[in-house]
C-alpha cells in the first residue's frame, strides 16, 4: 500500500514522556501508528503521520498527551474564519 | 446515501440489540447509530452471537461522531444504564470500534459506569478475527488506510455538497459570457458562457474526481497543490487540443480558471480524507486560497476581455 504523507512539522501533538505511565492505550488507539510501547514508556515514531484526531490524548489517563484536535474539512475551516465559530461538520451538509 | 443524498436522516433507534442468540456471556459491541454503520456491522457479525450498543450518535457515523463528542463518554454510560446492560450481561465490558477513541475517554467510561471498554478494530470486518484470537488487534486491524478504491468511492461527495454553488457559478459565466461590444448578447452568453460553463466543469472533475483518484502519486504534500497541478494538466490538454483556436484571453483564462477551481476543490477534499491534520489544512488554505482567488480574478478578466 502506498503511504499517504501530508504537510511535515506542523501538527500540535504534545507528549511528556516522563507523566507517562506505560498504559499503552495511546498506541492502541492511535490510527495512524505515532505511539508506539517502547518498554514501559509510549514513545513517538513519526509526528508528522499525526492526524490530530485526538484519541491518544482523550484516552491517556495521565494527561501526558496534548493535541490541539479539531474538524481538518476545508469548509467547516471557512465557515469558522467567516463565523468566528470553532469548526464543525455541521456547517456543510452534514457530511465531514 | 453515502455520497451525502438524504444521509442526514438515516438513523437506527438507540437501545440494546441482538445478533444471533446472545447470552450474559456474549461480548457487546458499541455502534453508532448511522444505519449505514450499524448495517456493515451487524453484516460482518451475523454468524456470532453477540450483543450491539447502538448509541445515539444523530445518525452520524463512529468517527465523525467521535470527532464532535457526540459519540462520547457521556452518551455510553448514560445508554448502559439506560439498557440496564449490567442485568443483561455478567462481564464488565464493552467493545469500542478503535475510531470511536477520539470521543471516548476509556477510563471515564469506567468510572462512569463500571464496564471496562475495550477498542475493537478500525473495521467491522476484522471484528470475527479479532474476538476469536482473545480481543486481540494485528497492527493492521488498527491502522486507517485509504485505497485508490476508498478514495474513489467517496469522489462523489465534493460534487454533491458543492452543487448549489455549482449552478450559481453557470449563471455567473452564463452572464459574463454575454457581455461584449453589444453590451450583452444572449447568443454570444449561450456560446461563450457555455464553453466557461464546460471549463468550470472540467475544473470540478479535475479537483473532486481526478485529483482524489490520482492522490498519492500527484506531487507535493498539500492537496491544493496536488488539485492545481492536475488542474493545469487537464486545462493544457485542453489547450493543445484546440490548438490556438481560442485566442490569448480565453487561452489565459481557461488555464487559471481551470487550475484555481481544481486547486479549491482538492482542498476540500481533506475532509474526506484519513490522514490530513486540521493545522495542516489551515496552514495550506491560508497559502492557497488568496491565489486561488487571484487566478480566477484574472481568469475573469481575460475572460471578458476576449469578449470584445
Amino acid at each position: 500500500m502506498v503511504e499517504h504523507r501530508y504537510l511535515e512539522g506542523v501538527v500540535t501533538l504534545e507528549y511528556d514522556e516522563p507523566t507517562c505511565i506505560g498504559c499503552g492505550m495511546c498506541a492502541i488507539v492511535c490510527p495512524h501508528a505515532v505511539f508506539i510501547m517502547d518498554g514501559k514508556k509510549a514513545a513517538i515514531t513519526d509526528r508528522d503521520r499525526c492526524m490530530e484526531c485526538g484519541a491518544c490524548a482523550k484516552n491517556c489517563p495521565v494527561e501526558a498527551i496534548s493535541v490541539d484536535a479539531g474538524v481538518g474539512c476545508a469548509s467547516a475551516i471557512i465557515y469558522s474564519w467567516l463565523t468566528g465559530e470553532e469548526p464543525s461538520c455541521d456547517c456543510a451538509s452534514g457530511g465531514c | 446515501m453515502r455520497w451525502g443524498l438524504g444521509r442526514n436522516h438515516y438513523a437506527v433507534t438507540p437501545g440494546l440489540y441482538a445478533v444471533g442468540t446472545p447470552s450474559a456471556e456474549s461480548p457487546v459491541l458499541v455502534s453508532a447509530n448511522y444505519k449505514l454503520s450499524f448495517d456493515i456491522l451487524r453484516r460482518e457479525v451475523a454468524k456470532l452471537d453477540v450483543w450491539v450498543l447502538v448509541i445515539d450518535t444523530k445518525g452520524i457515523n463512529v468517527w465523525c461522531a467521535a470527532g464532535k463528542g457526540t459519540f462520547g463518554t457521556d452518551e455510553i454510560t448514560s445508554r448502559v444504564m439506560a439498557t440496564k446492560l449490567s442485568e443483561v450481561v455478567s462481564h464488565k465490558e464493552l467493545i469500542v470500534p478503535q475510531l470511536g477513541a477520539p470521543g471516548i475517554a476509556a477510563h471515564e467510561v469506567k468510572k462512569g459506569c463500571g464496564f471496562k471498554v475495550t477498542y475493537g478494530p478500525v473495521r467491522a470486518e476484522d471484528l470475527p478475527a479479532f474476538l476469536s484470537a482473545g480481543k486481540q488487534a494485528t497492527t493492521d486491524m488498527r491502522r486507517v488506510t485509504f485505497s485508490t478504491l476508498e478514495r474513489f468511492i467517496l469522489t462523489p461527495v465534493e460534487i454533491t455538497i458543492l452543487w448549489k454553488k455549482i449552478l450559481w457559478a453557470m449563471l455567473v459565466l452564463f452572464l459574463l459570457g454575454g457581455i461584449g461590444p453589444d453590451i450583452f448578447s444572449l447568443t454570444t452568453a449561450w456560446s461563450r458562457g457555455g464553453n466557461a460553463i464546460v471549463v468550470g466543469f472540467a475544473g470540478v472533475i479535475a479537483g473532486a474526481v481526478i485529483t482524489p483518484t490520482l492522490l498519492p502519486w500527484l506531487p507535493g504534500k498539500a492537496f491544493a497543490l496536488k488539485g492545481a497541478v492536475t488542474g493545469a494538466a487537464v486545462s493544457l490538454l485542453a489547450l493543445i487540443g484546440f490548438s490556438g483556436q481560442l485566442g490569448f484571453g480565453n487561452a489565459l483564462a481557461t488555464l487559471l480558471a481551470l487550475t484555481a477551481v481544481s486547486s479549491f476543490i482538492a482542498m476540500n477534499f481533506t475532509g474526506s480524507s484519513t490522514y490530513t491534520s486540521p493545522t495542516g489544512v489551515e496552514l495550506e488554505m491560508r497559502q492557497a486560497i488568496p491565489l486561488q482567488l487571484a487566478a480566477l480574478l484574472v481568469a475573469g478578466v481575460a475572460f471578458i476581455w476576449a469578449g470584445f
